[in-house]
């Protein structure tokens, strides 16, 4: 068994071995990823493929089966601070009574300690990341009154607030006018010219290959990964979408039940 | 049966004639013996309102003489007597925890938890008075806080293990838990032995019960829970908005949400003596849901949430004193569903009242400005050589009746836009037919102002968004009364300062609407 890359110049993130279930069900099997530094990286496959709990998994907001993730050389507990992430913009209520400018201060929280309320200067860092993302005359809003475009640009702020060198996104581009996405596109190449790592959870193949210069193609497992150009081929693209995904998620299927059965019995 | 009527007789003697609220068959219990099983299981699912209705003379805030209510009131809120003051400071604190605790349950959309939490401690209660042989706050606080997590556990056990959701495991444990607790309180109360006074207290709530103890508990959990929400503010709010977030900051989320739900255990347990099983839930959710219509900032929904749990608790202990000591859950609860009331109508975001109002208002300001661009028309169509009106006229190009013209009218002449000039045959100007009407120069740029929204609205549909010129006019009705004037600044950067619209009719210049 292999162990996170030592030396100087750990990387970003690796993962190794990744296996990760719901109720003894396996979504993800035997991950095994490293991102280069500066890279974006783009994870597709078709819908429940085990995207969003990639990413969750790394953060270890999922109980993980098997396996071990490295934040530059570190568990992520220990570079907490060195992680940003974006979930889906469905996961929580947007009626909550909290303003634009609350929700980009709750990015420093990571910062902060306990007991410890953000300060002047953690109020500047959100109010300069809110006018990045074009949402400063709107920090004062509450956030049901913003579009869905805009409400993404909140949480992407939220994001920068964290000041991170690894990002996490998850679907950041599901439900935003065009113009949100390019602007989010801007601001991922901007982190990205700042030797910042990004790991994109997206849906859309057309527009994949032009965002990201890494492709992670999963269905359950790692169908492929590596430079865009190598991934993106039809045969790829076949086995991650294609008839095989069926027989895969069916075996994973039988497997749970026989070893569910096999509890029982001892 | 017969242990109950002994106790409602020892209440009796403390009773005032005429106000008996005793159920007739407690007269005579041999009746009850012959009952068959059927109608004597009727008789126990009455059983809780009856041990409230017999025994709720027993308890009283104080010594109540025969006075009137206004003296009363006096007598209640001067404090005097210590009772009405461990009443007040009781039911006071029982609200702010709930406000305070109520407040993320609403926002977490986990009203019901509430509910269930407080069904569920009452088999805990009963089990905390059989073992302290009395109604000992600490045995009973320790007995219902391990019943209370108990439900909370096993509502949490059914959905991860069965595809059963949420909702029905709730529904199913609250309901359960409370059947065993009623049974449990009802053996108690048959039993021979023991001092089994107050229990019947924890069904509907009597602020008179509450001990010194039970105010000790309280104070304890109360500072408990306000220093816990001052300190841990930034993380409650975090999990409440964003649990994944939270976890992903490096927030000890678990530990976080479980400290929140075991502050509102330990909040329904203290409140079970004064507001009871049964409404203890409407004292967590009322308060906060009334705070949540009138505020969208998290920080004011928790001020206002306590200050509304403690005056309906106040309310509460203050309605009970004056109504001889009636149950006191349900008052304190009257008083949070009236602040709710009237947060729903009057609150000046959200509230019907002011929704009504502010409609109202637009329609008469969309009223009247459709009457000025109907004078601006009339002038346009005499190419603005005629400068005032017939009213007939202007009913004719509003499309409207004579009378609700002179409606407007007076409404333009009120407002300063217009003035009325008299007819020929009378010396001052009156609103009939033959009155006219002139724009006064505010009149007369407001006007240019609506044309040109319209127009310019247009042109920009029919342009930029490539509308065919014939279907513009509708929609341009609408939003000529909506344009801000930073989005017609744009609209006319866009358009590059155009002069006509697509039917090739001027548009009104900006210099013609500052004037």
């Amino acid at each position: 068994m292999s162990t996170p890359s030592p030396g100087k110049n750990p990387k970003p993130l690796e993962i190794h071995d990744l296996t990760v279930a719901y109720n003894k069900r396996p979504v993800l099997y035997g991950i095994d990823m490293v991102a280069p530094k500066g890279s974006i990286i783009g994870v597709v496959g078709p819908n429940g493929a085990g995207k969003s709990t990639l990413i969750k998994a790394v953060m270890g907001l999922l109980p993980t089966a098997s396996g071990w993730v490295s934040i530059f050389g570190k568990t992520f507990k220990k570079n907490v601070t060195r992680v940003g992430y974006v979930p889906q913009r469905e996961s929580v209520d947007w009626d909550f009574p909290v303003s634009a400018l609350d929700v980009v201060l709750m990015g420093r929280y990571g910062h902060l300690g306990p007991l410890k309320r953000p300060s002047k200067k953690d109020r500047e860092i959100a109010r300069a990341c809110l006018d990045k993302v074009k949402m400063l005359p709107y920090a004062k809003r509450q956030i049901s009154n913003l579009s869905g475009g805009q409400q993404q640009r909140v949480f992407l702020a939220r994001a920068l607030a964290q000041e991170s060198d690894l990002y996490l996104m998850d679907e950041p581009f599901v439900g935003v006018d065009a113009a949100t996405e390019h602007a989010i596109i801007d601001i991922l190449r901007e982190l990205q010219s700042q030797g910042k790592t990004l790991i994109v959870v997206h849906h859309d193949l057309t527009t994949a290959p032009e965002y990201f210069d890494r492709i992670l193609l999963l269905n359950m497992r790692i169908i492929a990964y590596g430079k865009t150009e190598d991934v993106f081929t039809f045969e790829n693209l076949q086995t991650a979408y294609g008839g095989r995904l069926s027989i895969l998620s069916e075996v994973a299927l039988q497997r749970f039940r026989s070893k569910r059965e096999g509890d029982l019995k001892r | 049966m017969k242990g109950r009527d002994r106790s409602c007789g020892g209440a009796k003697t403390r009773l005032r004639p005429g106000t008996a609220l005793l159920p007739t068959f407690s007269h005579r219990p041999e009746r009850v013996d012959r009952l068959s099983p059927p109608s004597s299981f009727r008789i126990l699912s009455i059983l809780p309102f009856l041990i409230v209705a017999t025994s709720a003379h027993a308890a009283k805030i104080g010594e109540l003489a025969d006075t009137s209510w206004t003296d009363q009131a006096i007598d209640f809120w001067s404090f005097q007597q210590p009772a009405v003051l461990t009443a007040v400071i009781g039911t006071a604190l029982i609200g702010l925890c709930c406000g305070l605790l109520g407040s993320f349950l609403v926002v977490r959309k986990l009203a019901l938890m509430g509910d269930t939490l407080s069904h569920a401690v009452l088999p805990g209660v009963a089990a905390g008075f059989i073992w302290s042989a009395s109604k000992d706050p600490l045995a009973i606080f320790i007995g219902a806080t391990i019943a209370g997590i108990l439900g909370v556990a096993m509502v949490n056990w059914i959905k991860s293990t069965t595809h059963l959701k949420e909702d029905s495991a709730m529904g199913m444990v609250l309901a359960g838990f409370y059947g065993i607790g009623i049974c449990m309180t009802t053996m108690i109360q048959n039993l021979a032995t023991g001092n089994k006074s107050g229990l019947d207290k924890f069904f509907f709530g009597q602020a008179a019960a509450l001990s010194s103890g039970d105010i000790q508990l309280l104070a304890i959990i109360s500072v408990f829970t306000v220093l816990l929400i001052i300190l841990f503010y930034k993380e409650f709010l975090a999990i409440s908005f964003d649990m994944g977030f939270a976890g992903a900051v490096g927030l000890p989320v678990r530990a976080l949400h479980y400290t929140l739900m075991a502050l509102l255990a330990f909040a329904v347990v203290v409140s079970l003596q004064a507001v009871g099983v049964v409404l203890v839930s409407a004292l967590l959710i009322t308060p906060a849901a009334a705070a949540y219509l009138l505020t969208d900032r998290m920080r004011n929904m928790l001020l206002l949430a306590a200050l509304f749990g403690i005056a309906s608790g106040v309310f509460g202990a203050f309605i009970s004193y004056l109504s001889n000591n009636l149950p006191t859950g349900p008052f304190i609860v009257l008083g949070a569903t009236t602040l709710f009331i009237a947060a729903l109508f009057c609150g000046p975001r959200h509230g019907i009242l002011p929704k009504v109002i502010r409609r109202r208002r637009q329609r008469k300001r969309i009223g009247m400005e459709n009457t000025l661009k109907a004078i601006f028309h009339l002038c346009e169509d005499t190419a603005f050589e005629q400068k005032e009106f017939k009213l007939k006229q202007l009913a004719m190009e509003r499309n409207i009746g004579l009378t609700d013209a002179e409606r407007e009218t007076n409404r333009l002449a009120k407002g300063g836009f217009a003035t009325l000039i008299a007819p020929p045959d009378s010396e001052t100007p009156n609103l009939s037919g033959k009155s006219r009407i002139q724009l006064t120069d505010t009149g007369w740029a407001r006007a240019c102002e609506i044309v040109r929204n319209h127009r310019l609205w247009e042109l920009y549909l029919s342009q930029a968004a490539s509308y065919q010129s014939d279907h513009v006019h509708d929609d341009a009705e609408e939003i000529e009364h909506l344009l801000g004037e930073e989005i017609v600044q744009r609209l006319e950067d866009r358009l590059a300062n155009p002069i006509q619209d697509p039917h090739g009719r001027l548009i009104p210049g900006r210099d013609q609407v500052r004037a």
